[in-house]
């Protein structure tokens, strides 16, 4: 049996009103908040019956949209994170403290925030700005036409549209998780005579594992939802550029449940990622 | 060197918040209300122009009103209306989106009010390359409006019939150039702005409002398509003296006439 | 003979460092209080930092030479070091750690090496146990075989025992000189405590704002301090 509380404690809890008040507010709301969030996706999955949704997935639309989803997000992740760990290390060492306030680790704090700067841009506008760079007029439209390389319409724009989007996830998820390392261990494993590259993939790597992972999650997540910057950049054409949303904007437009299955469809998926994220990074 | 970082940390916060809050002031108000004297019109993509300077005179003629344009494919204005979004007055490129509203008693008394003809626009570099509609396969990339799309649909009727007249080669080889389904006809011209597209169907008045920056190719008459054009009044319109009174003045001689100048025609028959 | 020679001048944050010393046969022991520079000149000695002017010598190689233009990176410095925490890599087994810095034609060969090492210093049992698991004394036993076992010409510990529990301290102690005077590499460490000054009977640099103010035997130092300074340090229980 626990000791008598405290005076203390006793004052704490004087007021009658408080004791109901405050669980009230929270429970309140939260739960506004949670309804919130609950609610459509209930409605996405209760509101119509299951043979329509079967109905709805055997749209022509959806296998081509399901199969260029997962080709391209797959893509897009793997070169999110082939480029994206390095980059991160090299940000994360290079602005790390005691490295000092010079030039270079201001550089580097510039290119932080630059590749970060995605994040807040609206869809539409990342769009306008792939067009700007690599499209037939942008800026470096015509070297890559002198290449016989086209990128708007295609299947690599999609990928490109979506690192686009999402590489900063990642990126700020492993510069986060490399600034945290303990400098006494980086230090250690470098008096043991570890090269830069195996200092990162036999120690920086491993032990930032779970942070890694969840950086990855939520890039992915954005590459497959990404719509705006697609449609601008890459089009709309069912089989090589039109994604699960952007299948799902078009379907909208003409009947209503076979958009409902394909969302749902989308959730599946994302979901089923997250999950096997999630267990990678239990590791 | 240390005044100054703390004068930037308190000042420089207080000021953007300050901003912030002025701005969003400014803003429409949260709830679906609109003020009273205010006008919303679906209208398809094609018609912006043309109904931004009816806009004008109607304000003129109505003081106190104000016209708010929701511009979108037709197909997305329809959708939006079958969902409940709130306004007046609903202009849509093509009759099969109109005609369903009806159906379904969202709108009253649908009348047509212009016409349009689908056209073939080229990006300007390419301008001297492809001069007629049986030049069009030459393009290595054609986008096209999305099925739903009014212009979309008149675009597959319009490759049907090139189909029966220059056989199915033709047909098909259109088919492969398309790159791109775009979900308004105003995207399908942008593209071709941009010069990413070669070629795109969009609408004579969109080439014209487009004027300079793009070629413009004519589709021979026994393949085209006549765009009608039907304008309603939403049976749920708020304000539904003055939706009337738009309607009126779109179709009035005076409106028929801005209409002409943005690049449409008066329908047959009428 | 092996040693190892610093001459250092550099800055640490606001800290103006400027030492020299010689560590040889018996462990040369840094003391002073806390912002004295102790660990900042650890780091320059590793390469971790880079001083304005100075040298380090190792066994006659100079390791870091300002006047001519020499400053090897850590990786190539062959000198172990052993931080406050003992940083042991969380993701490997106690053998893993241990046989990270030998270099040998296989993993086995590595594997085994590492063993040895264990067994010297009395930890073989540990070997497959995780760093989560250790005890604190476990846990610099291992540290120090992880540093062995890379075979550095030089050994940094930085305050080696002040992580461990204070009913521990006084075997561990002397498990460490015991130990450090066997190996005989020239090793630095860096300590508060006036024990193990004594335990490690070796020279003793006294560290303040930076600079050396005393050098010398622990006893020399207690008979006669330079300034009130070391006086009180070297009286007190506690450096």
């Amino acid at each position: 049996m626990s000791a008598a509380p405290s005076a203390a404690q006793r004052r704490a809890w004087r007021s009658p009103l408080l004791a109901i008040a405050w669980p009230g507010a929270i429970g309140l709301l939260s739960g506004l908040l949670l309804l919130l969030v609950a609610l459509p996706i209930a409605g996405l999955l209760f509101s119509a019956s299951p043979r329509q949704l079967l109905a709805g997935l055997g749209d022509p639309l959806v296998v081509p949209a399901l199969r260029l989803t997962i080709f391209t997000t797959t893509v897009t992740l793997l070169v999110i994170l082939t480029c994206g760990t390095p980059l991160g290390w090299i940000i994360a060492r290079k602005t790390r403290r005691g490295i000092g306030a010079g030039p270079t680790a201001r550089l580097w704090r510039v290119l932080e925030t630059i590749v970060e700067l995605p994040v807040v841009l609206p869809p539409a506008v990342a769009g306008v700005a792939l067009l700007l760079a690599f499209g037939r007029r942008g800026l470096l439209g015509p070297a890559l036409g002198a290449a016989g390389i086209g990128l708007p319409f295609t299947c690599a724009a999609v990928v490109v549209a979506q690192t686009f989007v999402a590489a900063p996830f990642y990126l700020q998820a492993a510069v986060a998780a490399f600034r945290r390392l303990d400098p006494d261990m980086i230090l250690v494993a470098r008096t043991l005579g570890a090269s830069p590259p195996r200092l990162l993939f036999t120690v920086a790597i491993p032990v930032s594992w779970p942070s890694l992972a969840g950086g990855a999650a939520m890039s992915w997540a954005r590459a497959l939802g990404e719509f705006g910057a697609t449609l601008m950049f890459a089009g709309n054409m069912s089989g090589r550029t039109q994604t699960l949303p952007l299948a799902i904007y078009t379907a909208l437009e003409s009947d209503l449940r076979t958009a409902q299955s394909l969302s749902i469809l989308l959730v599946v998926v994302a979901f089923a990622l997250l999950v096997a994220i999630r267990a990678g990074a239990r590791r | 060197m240390r005044r100054t970082t703390s004068v930037t940390t308190s000042v420089l916060p207080a000021v953007f918040v300050a901003v912030w809050v002025a701005l969003s002031g400014l803003g429409p108000a949260i709830a679906a209300k609109p003020p009273s004297g205010e006008l919303v019109v679906f209208e398809a993509a094609s018609l912006k122009e043309a109904f931004a300077t009816l806009a004008s005179r109607f304000e003129k003629d109505h003081p106190g009103a104000h016209v708010v344009a929701n511009t979108a494919g037709s197909q997305e204005l329809r959708a939006q209306i079958e969902h409940g979004a709130v306004g007046d007055v609903f202009a849509s490129a093509d009759q099969r989106h109109m005609s369903a509203l009806a159906t379904e008693g969202l709108v009253v008394g649908p009348a047509l009010f212009a016409c349009n003809e689908p056209v073939v626009v080229v990006r300007s570099a390419l301008g001297a390359s492809l001069k007629t509609f049986a030049d069009l396969p030459r393009a290595e990339r054609i986008v096209v409006g999305a099925p739903e799309v009014p212009i979309g649909a008149y675009t597959l009727q319009i490759f049907q019939k090139a189909g029966a007249s220059y056989g199915a080669g033709f047909a098909a080889q259109l088919q492969a150039k398309i790159v791109s389904h775009e979900l308004n006809v105003r995207q399908v011209l942008a593209k071709v702005v941009l010069g990413e597209a070669d070629a795109g169907i969009v609408y004579r008045s969109d080439a014209m409002a487009a004027k300079g920056k793009v070629a413009v190719v004519a589709i021979p008459a026994e393949l085209n398509v006549t765009a009608a054009y039907p304008i309603a009044m939403l049976k749920a319109a708020p304000r539904p003296e003055l939706a009337r009174a738009f309607v009126d003045l779109v179709r009035s001689p005076a409106g028929a006439a801005v209409l002409r100048e943005a690049g449409f025609v008066p329908c047959p028959g009428r | 003979m092996s040693a190892l020679e610093i001459a250092l001048q550099g800055t640490a944050g606001a800290l103006s460092i400027d030492v020299t010393f010689r560590a040889a046969a018996a462990p040369l022991v840094i003391v002073g209080p806390n912002g004295a520079g102790k660990t900042q000149t650890l780091m320059m000695i590793l390469g971790a930092s880079r001083p304005r002017r100075g040298h380090v010598i190792l066994d006659g190689t100079p390791l870091f030479d300002d006047e001519r233009g020499l400053d090897l990176p850590v990786e190539q410095r062959r000198i172990g070091f052993l931080p406050q925490r003992y940083a042991l890599f969380p993701h490997l087994d106690v053998l893993s750690n241990v046989g990270y810095g030998i270099a040998a034609a296989s993993r086995q060969e590595r594997l085994r090496l590492a063993r040895e090492v264990l067994r010297d210093l009395d930890a073989e049992s540990l070997a497959e146990r995780r760093p989560a698991e250790l005890s604190g004394g476990e846990t610099q036993r291992v540290a120090l075989a992880r540093a062995l076992a890379s075979r550095p010409r030089a050994l940094l510990l930085d305050e080696p025992l002040a992580a461990l529990d204070v009913s521990i301290r006084r075997d561990m102690r002397r498990f460490l000189a015991e130990r450090l005077r066997a190996w005989s590499l020239p090793t630095v460490v860096v300590t508060h405590d006036r024990a193990d000054a004594e335990a490690l009977d070796g020279d003793v640099v006294v560290l303040k704002g930076g600079a050396v103010v005393q050098r010398g035997r622990l006893a020399e130092l207690a008979a006669r301090p330079a300034t009130a300074f070391v006086r009180q340090l070297v009286s007190g229980p506690g450096l």
